[in-house]
């Protein structure tokens, strides 16, 4: 038996919360009411942990073949991306309004992903000329041509 | 020939708009890297709501066709390919362009996806009402059957591993039993607020195609990709037209064969452009001059990506069964108008099967000529920063989740499935066999339902699903998909293996 590295541990975990979940399935169709209602998910759920267990042995014993994981500079990398992305979604979206956040989560997503220098102020200006231009564009089509009422906007 | 009867209705002034804007600008979001046809046409789709059925497919239709076409420019220009069935057409495109013929790989491109499409959409217009036909034959148990078969034969043949693409077709079978039951009204699954309706399919598809795109560019970080658009040169059309007929041969295979793996469930164009190229190389003379920047390759392999485009919508007009991810965004796309594919599209529904498959056609012709003079500007799209894409890609879905029931928890299923999804893919789980359980769950839950209450009335559920000789020839096919794509796998391990050893 190999080694357990650090792309194996990655498989482990992930393919346990995936038995995980699916043995919640499982359970949930198997002891839920009406039992008429669960008939479908009992076949599928079934399946599902038979399959996930067979994963997640199969990474236990390191005989995983497919998928790299994630190494330690793509995690971060995507790391303050994926945060501010969340916070745009699940919190500033309803609590700001959306294009007050999406103007923020733009100009800041841009802000730190842009290869462009920080110290250039050409490149800054760039940024903001860029997000004004993309929210425009946003507001063109979702306020004016579809007619999407968003939550209401904190400033406005 | 119905379809001609509803030839007209293409040229409307709204639907002829609308295939124009979908033409273009599948164009540049095709050439666009990292923005796929799938997730193009997944974007796209909040934009239909407020269109006629026919009109929205007629947008998402273009779109598809046009991504495909427009992957090409980045291929050739930069070496990217701008989507995965544009691959093969690295290969030669590019050596051309450095080779200083850029823009006769653009026109030769262009004009192979065009006769390739043209063909691919004329196989659909005749196979599609014979096989829609067919289907009338079909019971509760078949379409039960059919529905696990189009999640199997993707989860299967699609994935790098058969286990996972399988679990990934179960997760997504799983998913789309959330919420209140059909029949009983019983709560399933409801973890939270936002899953009482169950999943939204459109925010699901959004969410599962795109989010794990812009998670993806942010792990690339601060890269400048260092990506320049080679310069093209002018060219005359007439001479691509004719260099077009002098490797008639090329352009047959790819047609040929990007149609016959087009109409196949699950295996997609970027199969299709490898298969061609391949084939188009044994048969050919000069197989040697093939990777240097032969003309004949780049035909053999646009040509078949664009001719697959189709073919594969042919079992999902028919049986509701999607042949590729992109067909399944379409047929969510079909979905929202209310209109299930199948007998009822062509019987009830003529108007909008036909005009959106005539669209397409006409679509061929059209992303032929302005591929040839937007192909410069899709270029330069081509080099925006990955920053701004996945920043344009995030407010897109946002704004694109939410309008669909102006609803916060769209949203929020939106962001949790992409971010889910993100990293079942980097551990070897693939989204589309996801996406065709979700989408295909409530036709197989239904389908399953109402078969067993028919068996409880007559022979029992084991004579009543696994009796017929229709039921097992589908159960074959499950079966053989399977086993087919386990035996690949375990072949193509071996082979590695040996490579290793030899290393």
């Amino acid at each position: 038996m190999s080694v357990i590295n650090l792309p194996r541990l990655q498989h482990i975990i992930g393919s346990g919360v995936v038995a995980a979940v699916g043995a919640t399935v499982c359970y949930i169709s198997y002891t839920q009411t009406p039992s008429e209602a669960f008939l479908f998910p009992r076949l599928i759920a079934t399946v599902f942990v038979v399959l996930a267990l067979w994963t997640f042995v199969k990474a236990c014993l390191g005989w995983t073949k497919v998928g790299n994981g994630i190494s330690l500079t793509q995690f971060k990398n995507l790391a303050p991306g994926l945060i501010i992305a969340l916070i745009y979604i699940f919190w500033a979206a309803k609590g700001l309004g959306f294009y007050t956040a999406t103007t923020i989560a733009f100009f800041i997503l841009l802000s730190l992903y842009d290869p462009a220098p920080h110290t250039a102020v050409k490149s800054w200006v760039k940024r903001i000329i860029t997000t004004a231009c993309f929210m425009a564009v946003m507001y063109g089509l979702f306020a004016l041509l579809l007619k999407v009422y968003t939550p209401r906007e904190i400033f406005f | 020939m119905e379809f001609i009867y509803y030839f007209g209705d293409v040229f409307t002034p709204i639907n002829f708009g609308l295939l124009l804007l979908g033409t273009i600008g599948g164009l540049i979001l095709g050439a666009t890297p990292g923005l796929s046809p799938t997730m193009a046409v997944a974007l796209l789709i909040p934009f239909t709501f407020q269109l006629e059925a026919a009109q929205g497919l007629i947008l998402l239709g273009a779109a598809y066709t046009s991504t495909v076409a427009g992957g090409a420019v980045s291929a050739i220009l930069l070496k990217i390919p701008g989507a995965p069935a544009n691959i093969a057409t690295t290969l030669d495109g590019h050596e051309m362009a450095l080779n200083g013929e850029g823009a006769k790989a653009l026109q030769l491109s262009f004009l192979s996806s065009a006769v390739g499409g043209v063909f691919g959409v004329l196989l659909l217009i005749f196979l599609t009402p014979v096989l829609a036909q067919w289907a009338l034959a079909f019971g509760p148990s078949h379409l039960f059957w059919l529905a696990i078969l189009g999640v199997t034969v993707i989860g299967s043949l699609d994935s790098k591993s058969v286990v996972k693409g399988l679990l990934s077709g179960c997760i997504g079978l799983w998913l789309a039993t959330i919420g209140f039951d059909d029949i009983m009204g019983a709560q399933r699954f409801i973890f939270h607020p936002s899953l009482g309706g169950g999943i939204n399919i459109i925010a699901a598809l959004i969410g599962l195609f795109a989010i794990p795109q812009v998670i993806t560019m942010f792990a690339k970080g601060r890269k400048n990709d260092g990506t320049e658009a080679i310069k093209v040169q002018k060219h005359p059309i007439k001479g691509a037209i004719s260099e077009l007929f002098r490797y008639k041969r090329a352009m047959g295979i790819g047609t040929l064969t990007g149609s016959i793996i087009g109409l196949i469930p699950g295996v997609g164009g970027q199969i299709a452009g490898l298969v061609a190229y391949d084939q188009s190389k044994k048969f050919s003379s000069d197989r040697d001059k093939y990777g240097t920047g032969h003309p004949e390759g780049l035909i053999a392999a646009e040509s078949a990506n664009n001719a697959m485009v189709g073919p594969s919508l042919v079992p999902l007009l028919t049986l509701s069964i999607p042949g590729s991810p992109t067909a399944a965004v379409l047929l969510g796309g079909l979905l929202i108008h209310g209109i299930f594919p199948g007998t009822d599209l062509f019987d009830n529904h003529p108007d909008v099967a036909w005009t959106f498959i005539n669209s397409m056609l006409i679509g061929q012709i059209l992303m032929c000529i302005f591929g040839l003079y937007v192909a410069g500007m899709a270029a330069r799209v081509a080099q925006v920063p990955q920053s701004m894409m996945a920043a344009i890609v995030l407010g897109l879905a946002v704004f694109g989740s939410y309008s669909v029931q102006s609803s916060m928890g769209d949203v929020y299923v939106m962001a949790s499935l992409g971010v889910m999804m993100y990293f079942l893919e980097r551990f070897g789980f693939s989204a589309a066999p996801l996406v065709l359980g979700l989408i295909l769950g409530p036709i197989a839950e239904s389908n399953f339902i109402q078969g067993s209450m028919i068996a409880t009335a007559t022979d029992g559920l084991a004579p009543y699903f696994f009796g017929g000789p229709l039921n097992l020839f589908l159960i074959a096919v499950v079966v053989l998909s399977v086993l087919y794509s386990a035996y690949m796998e375990l072949r193509s391990r071996r082979y590695i293996s040996k490579e290793d050893i030899v290393a």
